[in-house]
């Protein structure tokens, strides 16, 4: 969490200095989700992210330093520079994929799952996303399939009060998107976002049944997007009322004060310490990496065929 | 070789690749215990079982966002949209997922999927189950699209575009599916890609696809009687497009006619008209002739439909005024 954080902090920095291209959409304060629920994945299992996906990759295991260089556009870069911040890869680390478009993952996400429900397999498939996807087509769609056929699927809805500038007070008539999943035949589950902890427990029993074959269930974690909708954001919307509520719910200081009862004294500023140098370096390697040649912007349309027998 | 229907041709494909291959599936609305509304998938559940064979929801952004994350850990899902009508539904899991995720991702993923869909019109299916829309998907880098007019075709591309690492856009014709042809015994495979010469002819080029090819030859025949001698080219991927093969064709005829079923403005036969007349500039004898659907929704009632298509006389007419 601290990583994510001093990534974004780093990236936002960066921005306002003209250096990187594009907006940078940060999940300032709701990072306690993306890690919580990713501390439960194996490597094999599969999520999808957003365009705030920060603490998904990281979660995933992502190396912050060729993270950093995809969001520089760096030959480096995850994705070689092709897909930038929003739209990250990575198949080793089961990262498929970003993707910028709001809810636009979702059906992609059951189609993995079925995918491994036709396999036998029992990998997981966990999408993210935020509480303005939940009310678009392709939610109802695939919340509909995936609880009619079973399949194994976490949704998690990271619900941050704002899809861009409007509260969700002007989007929805029920507060809890949660409620939703009993349409869809399956759990429903309402947890405390800014609390690592509580995701962690809520994401364990249900990635736990979906291995099992149990079924979906929708995760709804209660967060609050700490800065504004992105780098392009001009502000103005959010009280500062508001603001200061959920500043003092801070989830990095929240689990630091319940680690600081389980861990040796020292550990804890240690850690925050190795963070710092992880994302130093991190910003070192993806500053120096080479840009793409532009030749690279004919690479191949189409993968090549694997033969007349493939 | 065998007498088949096109609809009996493209059943063939789907169960000799679903025989030989555990990870193709076939989802999609009435695909499974009614075997598809055109009959395409027919007995297919009740071989493979309905996990490989599923009757989905009426969900069409679902069924195509399932093909490409099935497609990505390792299925080869062929999928079903009833009708080219409804494939709007489905674009933005095509255009701005499916298409990007190859070149984005930069190769670190491959999306071995089908969508079949048919379309046309003939049939009185009135504006909403009787469109051309290949050329909105034809413009899209990233998606073939595949559009067989003859039964052996329709089997050939079928097994290819299952074999094929990459999202296929397979569309049929609602009014081929009972047209007969020779059909090659056992495995059949035509390459995505080539367009084929259905007719040799030396006067002019007619370019076409789908039953647009059927009409063009029927034109063709009309032509050979009065002495003219008219090349029929399938252009039958129209992406990617076999530019080398229409071009070679007009290089030596020196004139053109381009049809296809699909509005004229902005349609396929906008693309290959330009791509002659960027290309094969010095060769022609006369302007490239370009006959499309009329530029209207296609209305129900038969004369109406029938005057907003192109046509085998409409074709025939088309060479002559070149000549």
């Amino acid at each position: 969490m601290r990583v994510v954080r001093l990534i974004e902090e780093g990236l936002v920095e960066r921005f306002r200095e003209g250096r990187i291209r594009g907006p940078i959409h940060t999940c300032d304060g709701q990072e306690a989700v993306g890690i919580g629920v990713t501390a439960v994945l194996e490597r094999q299992d599969l999520i999808t992210s957003t365009h705030r996906g920060h603490a998904h990759f990281i979660g995933k295991g992502l190396d912050p330093g060729r993270v950093l260089a995809e969001i520089f556009g760096k030959e480096t870069g995850y994705c070689r520079g092709r897909a930038g911040h929003m739209l990250i890869a990575s198949a080793e680390h089961g990262l498929l994929g970003g993707s910028a478009i709001v809810g636009g993952a979702l059906p992609i996400a059951i189609g993995q799952a079925l995918g491994f429900q036709v396999q036998g397999s029992d990998r997981v498939v966990v999408p993210f996303f935020g509480d303005g996807a939940a009310h678009i087509g392709m939610f109802h769609e695939a919340l509909n399939i995936a609880g009619l056929w079973k399949l194994p699927v976490v949704f998690v809805c990271e619900h941050n009060e704002y899809g861009l500038t409007v509260h969700a007070r002007h989007q929805s008539p029920v507060e809890d998107i949660a409620v939703r999943a009993e349409g869809y035949g399956m759990p429903g589950i309402k947890v405390d976002g800014n609390d690592a902890v509580a995701v962690y427990r809520a994401a364990a029993d249900a990635v736990a049944g979906a291995r099992r074959g149990e079924g979906p269930t929708l995760i709804e974690a209660k967060t609050y997007r700490m800065t504004g909708f992105s780098t392009s954001d001009q502000g103005g919307y959010q009280p500062e009322k508001e603001m200061a509520a959920w500043r003092s719910r801070d989830p990095i200081r929240r689990l630091r004060r319940a680690l600081a009862k389980a861990l040796a004294k020292g550990r804890l500023d240690a850690l925050d310490g190795e963070a710092g140098e992880t994302v130093a370096q991190a910003f070192a390697y993806a500053e120096d990496s080479p840009l793409p040649p532009a030749e690279e912007a004919y690479a191949e349309e189409f993968a090549p065929p694997r033969g007349p027998h493939a | 070789m065998r007498d088949m229907r096109y609809a009996d041709a493209l059943h063939a494909a789907l169960l000799d690749e679903m025989r030989r291959d555990d990870s193709v599936v076939v989802f999609g609305e009435d695909v499974g215990v009614y075997g598809g509304v055109f009959k395409v998938t027919r007995g297919l559940q009740a071989e493979f079982g309905d996990s490989r064979v599923r009757d989905t929801p009426i969900a069409e952004q679902a069924i195509a966002g399932m093909a490409i994350g099935a497609a990505m850990v390792g299925l080869k899902p062929v999928a079903e949209i009833m009708y080219v009508d409804f494939l709007p539904l489905t674009l933005d899991q095509l255009i701005n997922q499916a298409s990007i995720m190859h070149y984005v991702w930069a190769g670190q993923v491959t999306l071995p999927f089908v969508l079949r869909t048919q379309g046309g019109a003939g049939t009185g299916g009135g504006a909403q189950h009787s469109k051309s829309l290949e050329a909105i998907v034809a413009h899209v880098p990233g998606l073939k699209v595949v559009m067989p007019a003859t039964p052996a075709d329709a089997k050939g591309l079928l097994t290819a575009a299952i074999r094929d690492p990459n999202p296929v856009i397979f569309i049929e014709h609602k009014a081929l599916y009972n047209t007969r042809g020779p059909v090659p015994d056992g495995e059949h495979v035509v390459p995505i890609g080539p367009a084929a010469i259905a007719r040799p002819g030396t006067d002019a080029t007619i370019v076409a696809n789908s039953r647009m090819v059927l009409e063009s030859l029927e034109a063709a025949g009309e032509l050979a009687a009065e002495g003219i001698s008219a090349e029929v080219i399938d252009a039958r991927t129209p992406r990617p497009l076999d530019t080398a093969t229409i071009l070679a064709s007009v290089q030596k005829t020196n004139r053109a006619v381009v049809v296809n079923e699909g509005w004229r403005t902005g349609g396929l036969g906008a693309e290959i008209s330009a791509l002659i007349a960027e290309e094969a500039f010095d060769f022609l004898d006369a302007p490239v002739a370009r006959l499309g659907g009329l530029d209207r929704p296609i209305p129900y009632s038969e004369p109406l439909e029938a005057e907003v298509l192109p046509d085998a006389a409409r074709i025939a007419a088309a060479v002559r005024k070149l000549l």
